[in-house]
């Protein structure tokens, strides 16, 4: 009996090592991804692309100060604001309200997304084509 | 045919107590502003079956939770957000369960990262922008985390109701 618990408990630590092992390996792979991206993919943006619901509503430059307003999917609205090179949400009427919260971005890849209206503010490098379609507030 | 009883009757005060759970949990406000980002206390109740009665009624637990959170507290998009994670989730740890390589801690924390693997792919594909791609290492990192958390409170979970099932 007294043989039985400790194969058990040898056992029982082999899997726990194991569960660390996982752990140490998803957290490093996190980190990788998160270099990776910091260093190579987010650079200085130029242009703030607005889509909901996966359409494309407006393109900016971040050089222009701007306030759009979009509304979203489900009838929501969202305010965004363009201001010295950088893009943030000043206003929405999504539940959580964590649009807002996560403050202005300005690198490339860096994103803004209200997940209950489907409005995802991205910045991206190229600011070419600026066809601004309808709706912008100054 | 007396255990098969006692069975059914632990998946449903443990679907009740999952979807409570998910409840609670949706009342909570999230301190960081990413989204995703959560203790996954319905996890819990779906660790406690996979270890207490089997992975197949675990199955059906999880089914029956996000199907009626969402009807009850949710919505369309709520429900396509927790079935992505939960699904997902739900698979990776029965995988990991089986494998018999993890304990029920390293089965948390595979579940956890699976279930914001899953809700990604799910913005990704609803808002079509590759760009929510970006997320992904944190959540990842944050998933790990919580799922060791639950881990441990699942663990302890399983050591007291193992005798009474």
């Amino acid at each position: 009996m007294k043989h039985k618990a400790k194969v058990q408990e040898k056992r029982q630590h082999s899997l726990v090592r194991a569960d660390l092992w996982l752990a140490a390996a998803l957290l490093l792979a996190a980190l990788a991804a998160f270099t990776v991206i910091q260093c190579f993919i987010k650079k200085e943006g130029a242009c703030a692309v607005i889509t909901v619901d996966g359409r494309i509503l407006h393109r900016c430059s971040l050089n222009e100060d701007a306030e759009i307003t979009v509304s979203g999917y489900d009838g929501g609205k969202n305010t965004i604001i363009v201001s010295n090179g950088t893009v943030y949400m000043s206003d929405a009427d999504c539940p959580d309200r964590l649009c807002v919260r996560m403050g202005a971005v300005s690198r490339t890849g860096e994103t803004i997304v209200c997940l209950p209206h489907r409005v995802v503010v991205e910045v991206t490098a190229s600011g070419k084509d600026q066809d601004k379609i309808d709706g912008v507030v100054r | 045919m007396k255990g098969n009883v006692r069975r059914i009757a632990f998946c449903g005060v443990f679907t009740a107590l999952a979807m409570v759970f998910s409840y609670i949990e949706s009342l909570i406000p999230i301190p960081v502003p990413i989204y995703g980002i959560k203790l996954g206390i319905a996890n819990i109740a779906i660790l406690a079956v996979i270890y207490a009665i089997g992975w197949k009624e675990a199955v059906i637990v999880n089914f029956l939770r996000i199907l009626w959170t969402a009807i009850l507290f949710g919505n369309m998009n709520s429900f396509l957000f927790s079935a992505a994670g939960g699904a997902l989730s739900l698979l990776v740890m029965i995988a990991c369960y089986k494998s018999r390589k993890f304990s029920i801690l390293g089965v948390s924390i595979a579940g956890g990262a699976a279930h914001n693997i899953g809700q990604v792919a799910m913005a990704v594909w609803l808002m079509d922008s590759t760009a929510i791609i970006y997320y992904l290492p944190i959540l990842l990192a944050a998933g790990v985390f919580t799922g060791a958390i639950i881990g441990i409170a699942g663990g302890l979970t399983v050591k007291h109701i193992k005798a009474s099932i």
